[in-house]
C-alpha cells in the first residue's frame, strides 16, 4: 500500500482546491492541465516506460471524442456508456496499430513518425466523412444532468478529471510494480536482450500501446463531455500529440508524476506569457517556445529529474542513476 | 481518366512538386543521417526561408533565383549558428531533448513571424511566374521546370561534397562512428553544426524555387515538412539518392491521387503509401540497416 501513499497525497491535494476557490478561471485552468496530464500519462507509460515515442496520441484521443460523441448525438447513447465506449475504441485503434507496428520491427525514428502517419490518416478521413459531420463537426447537445455526463458548475467536472488522473496514477504504479513493468523498461533498455532472456517483446510493446491509448482515449472522452463539440482539427489535430508527449518529457519521462508535473508546468507557462503578452498575436507563443528551450537545457531529464538531483545534493546522497533511453 | 492526355501532364507536374518535395527531405535526411534526430524546426526554417525570398523581391526587387545565391549561404550560418550555439548545448546529447529543443524552436520561429508580418498570406509577381513550354501533350510551368533542374543540381553537389571533400568525409565518419571519428581528431560539434547548416541551406534553396509560384504565410512551411518526413523514411533516412527519388515518386502519387480520390482526400494517398511502405519494408527503398 505504501507505493499507492504519494498518489492518494496527490489526488487528495488536488482534490481539495474547489473548498478555497470556484472560479472558474482557475477550475478552467486546473481542468485543461489535468486533461493534458491523462494524455500525457498514456503517452508516459509506452514512451517513458517502454521507449516507443509515439508522435501520433491523437488518434487515440481523437477516436475516443468521436466515439463519445457520434454515439450519443447519431445512437442516443447514454454519455456514461459513451465513455466507455470511447476508452474501447481508443484502445482498439492502440492495439490494431501496435500490431501492425511492431508486427514489422518499426523502431525509434521509423514508429514515431508511423504513427503520426496514422494520426493523419484519421484526421483527413474525420474532415471528409460525413458520420463525423466533416468540416462541420460535432456538436453534443446540451443536457445538464448528471445522468448525461453534464454538469451546471465545472467543480464536478473537476473532480471527475481529478479522479481519471488518479486511476491513470494507479494504473501506471501497479505496472510500474508488476513484472509486465519489469518486462516493459527491460525492453526500452535493450530490446535483444530483453529477447534473448525470454520476454516476449512484442506482446509486451502490444500491452503497453492498448493500455497507452486507452489511458489518453479518457482524456478525448473527457473532452467532448467538457467542451461538446469537436471537429477533425481538434480530435485529430498534431496539438494533443504535441502536449501529450510535451507534459511527460518536460515533467520527467518514465516517472509516474512526471506527466502530471510537466502538464502543471507548461499550462502555468503558457498561460501566464498569454497573460503577460495581451492581444500581440504569437508573442506569447514565442515566449513559451524559448521557455520550453531552456527548460530542456536546464533539466535535461526533466523536472522529476531536476528534484531528485537537487534533492540529493541537498541531502547529500548520491543522485539515483540517470536512466537510459534507446 | 485513364486518358494520356489527364495522366501525362498529371504526371509531369508531380515530378516538378516532387522535386520541391525532394529538397525539403534532402536537408531533412542530412541532418537526420549524421545527427539522428528529427529537425521538427524544418518547416519553420523553411517558411522563414520564404519570408526571406519574399522581402528580398518585394523591398528590394531581387528576383528569387538570384536571392537564392544570397540567402542559401545565409541560412547555412544560421543552421549552423542554431545546431552549434542552441540545439546543441540544450540538448545534452539526448534524443527527446533534441526534439523537445527543435520542436521549442519551430513554435519560436513560426510565431515570431506571426507576430512581425501576422497571419497575411503574401504572393509575388514574377513575369515568368505563368510561362509554360510544352513537353509532349503536356504545358508545364517554367518555374516548375527551373524547380526541377535546380534539386538535381543541389542534389548533385551535395553528393559530391559528401564523396569527395574532407568536411564530406568527416560527416560521414561522424554519422558511422562518432566516438571513432572523436579519436581520430574529426571536431564532432563542428560537423554536426557544418551538417545542420547544410540542411537548413537546403531549405532555403527549396524557398527560392517556392516563391514565385507559392504563397508565404507564417504556417506555409509546415505543410512541405510532413511530406518530407514521409520522403526521407521512404528513401532510407540518410539516404541522399534516396530522398530525390523518394520526393519525385511522391509528387506523383500526390498529383495522380487527388486526380482520382479529389483535392480533400488527395494527401492520404501519400500518407497510405508510408504506412504500407513501412510495414513491408521498414528501411525505406534505400536505406541501411536502422
Amino acid at each position: 500500500m505504501k507505493a499507492y501513499l504519494p498518489i492518494a497525497f496527490a489526488v487528495a491535494l488536488l482534490a481539495i482546491v474547489p473548498f478555497f476557490t470556484t472560479s472558474n478561471v482557475v477550475l478552467n485552468f486546473l481542468v485543461m492541465a489535468l486533461l493534458i496530464a491523462l494524455a500525457g500519462q498514456g503517452w508516459n507509460l509506452l514512451g517513458g516506460y517502454g521507449g516507443q515515442y509515439s508522435f501520433g496520441h491523437a488518434a487515440f484521443f481523437g477516436t475516443a471524442a468521436y466515439a463519445t460523441a457520434i454515439l450519443q448525438t447519431r445512437y442516443g447513447v447514454n454519455a456514461w456508456l459513451g465513455l466507455l465506449a470511447g476508452v474501447t475504441a481508443g484502445a482498439l485503434v492502440g492495439a490494431v496499430i501496435g500490431t501492425l507496428t511492431f508486427r514489422s520491427g518499426l523502431k525509434g525514428a521509423y514508429f514515431s513518425l508511423v504513427t503520426l502517419a496514422f494520426a493523419e490518416v484519421l484526421r483527413i478521413i474525420a474532415s471528409v466523412a460525413p458520420i463525423t459531420g466533416a468540416g462541420v463537426g460535432t456538436l453534443i447537445r446540451l443536457d445538464l444532468r448528471p445522468e448525461a455526463f453534464q454538469f451546471q458548475s465545472r467543480v464536478p467536472f473537476y473532480w471527475i478529471a481529478v479522479a481519471l488522473v488518479g486511476l491513470s496514477l494507479v494504473v501506471v504504479r501497479a505496472i510500474e510494480n508488476s513484472r509486465f513493468g519489469a518486462y516493459l523498461v527491460a525492453v526500452r533498455e535493450n530490446e535483444d536482450a530483453a529477447s534473448a532472456l525470454g520476454i516476449d517483446a512484442f506482446a509486451v510493446k502490444l500491452g503497453a500501446m492498448t493500455i497507452s491509448a486507452a489511458i489518453t482515449a479518457a482524456a478525448g472522452c473527457f473532452y467532448a463531455q467538457y467542451f461538446l463539440f469537436i471537429d477533425a482539427a481538434i480530435a485529430y489535430g498534431p496539438w494533443i500529440s504535441i502536449d501529450a508527449l510535451l507534459a511527460p518529457i518536460v515533467g520527467g519521462a518514465g516517472t509516474l508524476f512526471g506527466s502530471l508535473l510537466g502538464a502543471l508546468v507548461i499550462k502555468t507557462i503558457g498561460e501566464t506569457t498569454k497573460f503577460v503578452t495581451g492581444d500581440a498575436p504569437g508573442l506569447d507563443l514565442v515566449i513559451y517556445g524559448l521557455l520550453l528551450v531552456g527548460v530542456v537545457g536546464l533539466a535535461p531529464r526533466g523536472i522529476a529529474g531536476l528534484l531528485a538531483t537537487t534533492i540529493g545534493r541537498l541531502f547529500g546522497a548520491a543522485a539515483p542513476p540517470e536512466p537510459k533511453h534507446g | 481518366m485513364l486518358s494520356p492526355v489527364i495522366l501525362v501532364p498529371a504526371v509531369l507536374n508531380g515530378l516538378m512538386t516532387g522535386a520541391v518535395y525532394a529538397l525539403v527531405a534532402l536537408g531533412l535526411t542530412l541532418i537526420y543521417g549524421v545527427l539522428h534526430i528529427i529537425n521538427f524546426a524544418h518547416g519553420a526554417m523553411l517558411t522563414a526561408a520564404m519570408f526571406a525570398a519574399f522581402f528580398a523581391y518585394a523591398l528590394l526587387g531581387l528576383d528569387p533565383y538570384l536571392a537564392a545565391v544570397l540567402l542559401t549561404p545565409l541560412f547555412f550560418l544560421i543552421g549552423y549558428a542554431l545546431q552549434r550555439f542552441v540545439i546543441g548545448p540544450a540538448a545534452h546529447g539526448e534524443d527527446r531533448n533534441f526534439l523537445l529543443v527543435t520542436l521549442g524552436l519551430a513554435v519560436v520561429i513560426e510565431n515570431a513571424l506571426l507576430y512581425f508580418f501576422h497571419a497575411d498570406t503574401r504572393t509575388i509577381n514574377v513575369p515568368y511566374a505563368f510561362d509554360v513550354i510544352a513537353i509532349g501533350p503536356a504545358f508545364v510551368a517554367v518555374p516548375r521546370v527551373v524547380a526541377l533542374g535546380v534539386v538535381i543540381a543541389v542534389a548533385a553537389a551535395l553528393w559530391t561534397i559528401m564523396q569527395w571533400s574532407d568536411t564530406g568525409k568527416a560527416i560521414r565518419a561522424v554519422a558511422k562512428e562518432k566516438l571513432g571519428a572523436e579519436l581520430c581528431g574529426v571536431d564532432v560539434a563542428h560537423v554536426y553544426a557544418v551538417t545542420f547548416g547544410l540542411g537548413t541551406a537546403c531549405v532555403a534553396v527549396a524557398a527560392c524555387l517556392l516563391i514565385p509560384t507559392y504563397y508565404v504565410n507564417p504556417t506555409a512551411g509546415e505543410a512541405f515538412v510532413l511530406i518530407a518526413f514521409t520522403i526521407v523514411v521512404l528513401g532510407g533516412m540518410g539516404s541522399i539518392a534516396g530522398a530525390v527519388i523518394g520526393g519525385l515518386f511522391v509528387g506523383v502519387v500526390e498529383s495522380l491521387s487527388s486526380i482520382f480520390l479529389g483535392q480533400s482526400l488527395g494527401q492520404i494517398g501519400i500518407f497510405v503509401m508510408f504506412i504500407v511502405m513501412l510495414l513491408i519494408r521498414p528501411n525505406g527503398l534505400f536505406g541501411a540497416r536502422a
